[in-house]
């Protein structure tokens, strides 16, 4: 198994360095930093222009292969470069990854249980009246985009918060600025925050995770191994859970692996939806002033975090799995 | 030369397909297909809105550029059915014209993408070695990358380009996985008699993949692009929301929303006729391939279910009308038991 997972790990190193050196030719050649620099006023002498972004690493006449391996040099020491206003990017990545990763993995963890546990569910309810809703449900809500989704959320929580006349829902950023109260308020009210957009990521996975688990289960259930586990007699909801949902969920981490690209769109969504000071609003801010390194910064992030997802998914399959965890 | 064999294995082939019954087999697909109710309201909903995305301008008072002055932020009327937006512009006309657009973009896309899909998903998996090793890296890195990063990367160099471009782009960053499901099917047909006869006889590589490999997925490529106009409709209306799509003075229905956003509980009018219209239009493209699904592709769980409602139909009429036995639908028993 560990071998299995070191030649995994391997190619996927591989992979990132190259998805890596893709974005930062991406950006360097289709953002223009320059521009920026000239939209300023007063409009700065096109020497010290020059002279910035030399500094920054970003000038477009010095070759691309040049300003790559600067780049990889600095990022070696754990530098990730300037922003276009001279800050360093590291700073700006750790205030805004958290912030992220919050909504990404609380989202997923819940959209996941839950969307497998409903899709196992209805399985063994086939054709019943509660199996037709969920399907029902998760069609229409695979049928909404995401930032759809989230727009309806807003309007939603408006409606509420103007007919009961209180702010139940807050979800105008990740919390509420100038609050004033102890560790326990601030908590609270990043929770309430919380709420909708981890609800729009949240649907989103359930609705595409219970159809699909829905599958798997239903091949299972009809196995013939499940019945034998019943006929020596195992209970059903032990035989259910110890030999049908575990075989149930191998191609679930497939899916889950490919379902994550999906996933990180949805969520860089969300968080601009709900004007959360999170990675996806440092994109598109970054793509707007010309911002190579940062945008290379996200690429970075954008990256890594499918490659986790991919490598855990790899390590449920040969958990799961024991013909890829003995080969 | 090669093709009085090809063409006999060819019809044994399509023999196969049809299945035993007298009926054939597009008109059972087309049975199947009516028999669900919700893939058929899907289909009309589908007709519908492409009629009013192409005939709207036509029945439209004004053009989607036009200017009302008289009537700036007015609710839905008899003079402007949608209302207007915040200069006067006739919200019927934008969201027609946004849909049309949105359409055009979801329907190119889908055919794109599935094309380039089929093709290097079927070349990697027959050729194998090299050819397989290669496509398939690149597949694995655009996978690691999201195509709404590197489109939002790339907008800056189409500012100004016609909107064929983002077709291009969407189109070229779409086709992964479906490549890959092509490439497993085609690694499981590639050790097939028919696939080997043609290879022994001295096909060219080129004519197999296209008379033997590409029509046994065909069913799964026509699923798959049904869904995917959808998914193309929704890239298309994120990205243009988010400002690296459609560019104005264009409009489709992302930028529709966008603009409509902010006034979504004073004039709900701009935002909700485009964001229901995207909606509908993705749930009914669900729908049908949903549909299309149950009808094309009969080991799928649901098919199994929809077969034995046939078959007992097709019992209960046999039994009825007194007639022999001979139109048992196959596959009954392929999908798991209830």
């Amino acid at each position: 198994m560990l071998g299995y997972l070191a030649k995994r790990l391997g190619y996927y190193v591989v992979m990132l360095l190259v998805a890596v050196g893709l974005s930062y030719a991406l950006a360097s050649t289709s953002l223009n930093p320059r521009a920026n620099f000239e939209g300023r006023s007063p409009r700065p002498s096109p020497a010290s222009v020059t002279r910035q972004l030399d500094d920054l690493g970003v000038n477009p006449d010095t070759p691309l292969a040049d300003r790559f391996g600067t780049w990889v040099g600095h990022l070696a020491h754990g530098n990730l470069g300037q922003t276009i206003n001279n800050t360093p990017v590291t700073d700006e990545f750790k205030n805004r990854v958290l912030i992220s990763l919050r909504l990404l993995v609380v989202g997923t963890i819940l959209g996941t249980v839950c969307g497998i546990l409903l899709g196992a569910w209805t399985a063994t309810r086939q054709y019943k009246f509660s199996d037709r809703a969920a399907a029902g449900l998760s069609f229409l809500v695979m049928s909404i985009p995401t930032f759809v989704l989230a727009l309806f959320a807003t309007i939603f929580a408006t409606g509420l918060n103007t007919w009961t006349g209180h702010q139940i829902i807050n979800f105008t950023g990740q919390s509420t600025p100038g609050l004033s109260g102890g560790f326990f308020t601030h908590l609270g009210d990043s929770l309430v925050h919380l709420i909708l957009p981890t609800l729009t990521i949240g649907l989103m996975l359930i609705a595409s995770y219970s159809r699909y688990q829905r599958n798997t289960m239903l091949d299972v259930l009809g196995s013939d191994y499940l019945r034998t586990a019943r006929a020596k007699g195992l209970p059903y909801r032990k035989a259910l859970f110890k030999h049908g949902l575990r075989t149930a969920l191998i191609p679930m981490s497939t899916f889950f692996a490919y379902g994550f690209l999906g996933l990180l769109t949805g969520a860089t969504f969300t968080e601009l939806i709900f004007g959360w000071h999170g990675m996806g609003e440092w994109l598109v801010n970054s793509i707007n002033q010309n911002d190579v390194n940062s945008v290379v910064a996200y690429s970075l992030f954008a990256a890594v975090m499918v490659l986790i997802a991919g490598f855990l998914s790899d390590i449920l399959h040969a958990a799961l799995d024991p013909r890829v965890r003995h080969a | 030369m090669t093709a009085a064999p090809e063409a006999v294995l060819a019809d044994q082939e399509s023999g196969a397909a049809a299945g035993p019954g007298p009926a054939g087999r597009g008109r059972v697909i087309l049975r199947r297909f009516l028999s669900n109710k919700g893939s058929v309201v899907g289909a009309i909903v589908v007709v519908l809105l492409f009629l009013l995305a192409f005939l709207g301008p036509v029945i439209s008072k004004y053009s989607y550029t036009e200017v009302d002055f008289s009537a700036l932020r007015e609710a839905p009327s008899a003079q402007h059915w949608f209302g207007t937006d915040r200069i006067g512009h006739d919200e019927f006309a934008l969201v027609v014209r946004g849909l049309q657009k949105s359409l055009l973009i979801g329907l190119l896309v889908a055919f794109f993408s599935t094309v380039l899909a089929s093709i290097v998903g079927a070349c990697a998996g027959y050729f194998g070695g090299w050819a397989d090793r290669v496509s398939m890296f690149f597949v694995d890195l655009l996978l690691t990358l999201p195509s709404f990063l590197i489109i939002a990367i790339m907008s800056p160099l189409f500012k100004n380009s016609s909107w064929l471009i983002f077709v291009v782009l969407l189109a070229v960053f779409g086709w992964m996985i479906t490549a890959r499901v092509v490439r497993s099917m085609t690694l499981s047909l590639k050790n097939q008699e028919f696939v080997r006869a043609a290879k022994f006889m001295g096909v060219h590589p080129m004519r197999i993949i296209v008379r033997h490999i590409l029509p046994n997925v065909a069913s799964f490529l026509i699923i798959d692009a049904t869904v995917a106009v959808g998914g193309a409709v929704i890239a298309e209306a994120s990205l243009s929301y988010f400002g690296f799509g459609v560019q104005p003075p264009d409009v489709s229905l992302g930028t529709l929303i966008s603009d409509g956003t902010s006034a979504a509980t004073t004039y709900p009018w701009l935002f909700w006729f485009s964001a229901v219209m995207l909606v509908v239009f993705v749930l009914a493209v669900n729908l049908m391939g949903d549909g299309l699904r149950d009808a094309l592709d009969p080991t799928s769980d649901r098919v199994s279910r929809k077969q034995r409602r046939i078959a007992a139909r097709q019992a209960a009429e046999r039994r009825a009308k007194a007639a022999n036995g001979a139109t048992t639908t196959p596959n009954t028993t392929a999908g798991s038991p209830a």
